[in-house]
């Protein structure tokens, strides 16, 4: 079993490197100038979490931040796989983060009460950003989950296939009992309460319908390692320029 | 001697990177100065948004224009320790935002940044409320885009956090 704290903070800090670099690909292509600048800004905001979170490895004893998420490949990853799958299109993109970062503000306002200090503060810190990110969710999911019926189709439909995915989150590890219990965090299962009460209060004021969870089998996986296909070649390209030159500024 | 306030004197001349109307003291980023028993000086500053680019300038600002002040030893520190809320930008600062055509975060008094708060924002032009929340992503991560009604021009804001 890795150590409860570290085993935590990798999945924390790869989520959010991972989609962060997921959500920076809209840059330039988003379907309206704000969305484009939505998706950049929240992908920076995402990189900069990683970072903080990195950090906090690097006092534990792990490698520099950069060593850390640019020279590890996809089997060393703890993101869920949500995080690493293509942009795809927009709707799949907005469903995605509304998914994603209604669990990250929940799990951020939870970790501001961790009994492990350094990670308080940090979530302090990141819980006030999230709660923009969580905004500019809510409000394109209720404007498209209410607007015309191809929107409410594509929405419904990009909701259906990125569920199972978003499950996947809170796979746990076998770190689970311990990190409940030595307070670092509420756990899983909690978390995926809180969540489900988010996002169904969000989607009852739209066309769209939620699906019963109970029914779905989560994707699971990430949290051990086990990645699609597509996370190795974001690895790649993320990685292309500290590869070929590590001490190179940009 | 040297005292604390004359470095907080001194560092009024280091203004944000990017808004050359607000000073790092007004903008709330300084959260500490310390004159050390052998002459040095010691500053924590801490980031508006925890991705904010411009931490490393800010730094380098703060130890150049110490140093040029004749300041021997100049740490700085970028700390969460005392994490930055908008209620942080002093009068000055508010002032300093507006002059940049910047609309200023309401204050929170420790209260919740609720849905309301984050839509809110008076026009830096003709001070109406009248105005509506456009995307809360603006060109850089401390601002928000608005729409004033009556002006029916776009505005930035400084978000309230």
């Amino acid at each position: 079993m890795m150590d409860p704290k570290l085993d935590l903070l990798y999945r924390l800090a790869d989520d959010q490197l991972i989609l962060g670099h997921r959500n920076s690909e809209w840059n330039g292509l988003g379907p309206i100038l704000e969305e484009d600048i939505a998706f950049s800004s929240m992908a920076q905001d995402k990189l900069g979490h990683s970072l903080q979170l990195y950090m906090l490895l690097h006092e534990l004893g792990e490698a520099e931040p950069d060593t850390v998420a640019f020279t590890r490949n996809a089997p060393q990853f703890h993101c869920c796989q949500l995080t690493e799958l293509p942009i795809g299109e927009y709707d799949f993109s907005l469903i995605r983060h509304f998914l994603f970062d209604h669990a990250e503000l929940l799990r951020f306002e939870a970790l501001a009460n961790s009994s492990y200090e350094p990670l308080a503060l940090v979530a302090r810190k990141v819980k006030g950003e999230l709660k923009y990110h969580v905004l500019h969710a809510n409000t394109w999911v209720k404007r498209l989950g209410t607007a015309t019926e191809e929107a409410i189709t594509r929405m419904q439909a990009a909701l259906e296939f990125t569920l199972p995915y978003a499950l996947g989150i809170f796979e746990t590890t076998d770190a689970e009992n311990e990190i409940i219990s030595s307070g670092l965090f509420i756990g899983e299962k909690e978390l995926q309460r809180r969540w489900e009460a988010s996002i169904s209060k969000v989607l009852a004021q739209t066309a769209l319908t939620l699906p019963d969870l109970r029914l779905l089998t989560p994707v699971a996986g990430g949290r051990h390692g086990q990645h699609t296909e597509h996370l190795q070649p974001l690895l790649d390209e993320m990685a292309e320029v500290f590869r070929l030159d590590p001490t190179a500024d940009w | 001697m040297l005292t604390q306030a004359q470095i907080l004197d001194w560092l009024q001349a280091v203004t944000d990177p990017e808004i050359p109307t607000i000073s790092l003291v007004d903008l709330g980023v300084i959260r500490e100065v310390r004159v050390e028993e052998d002459g040095g000086v010691y500053v924590r500053l801490t980031p508006t948004f925890a991705g904010c680019p411009a931490m490393d300038y800010m730094r380098r600002d703060v130890e150049t224009t110490l140093k040029a002040h004749g300041i021997p030893r100049v740490t700085t520190e970028i700390s969460l320790r005392d994490p930055w809320t908008s209620d942080m930008v002093t009068d000055r600062g508010r002032e300093g935002l507006r002059r940049h055509g910047l609309a200023t975060p309401p204050k929170l008094n420790g209260g919740l940044l609720d849905l309301d708060i984050l839509e809110y924002a008076e026009c830096p032009r003709c001070h109406t409320t009248n105005t509506e929340l456009r995307t809360p992503f603006g060109a850089t991560l401390c601002r928000a885009v608005h729409y004033c009604h009556d002006c029916r021009q776009i505005f930035e804001q400084f978000k309230p956090i």
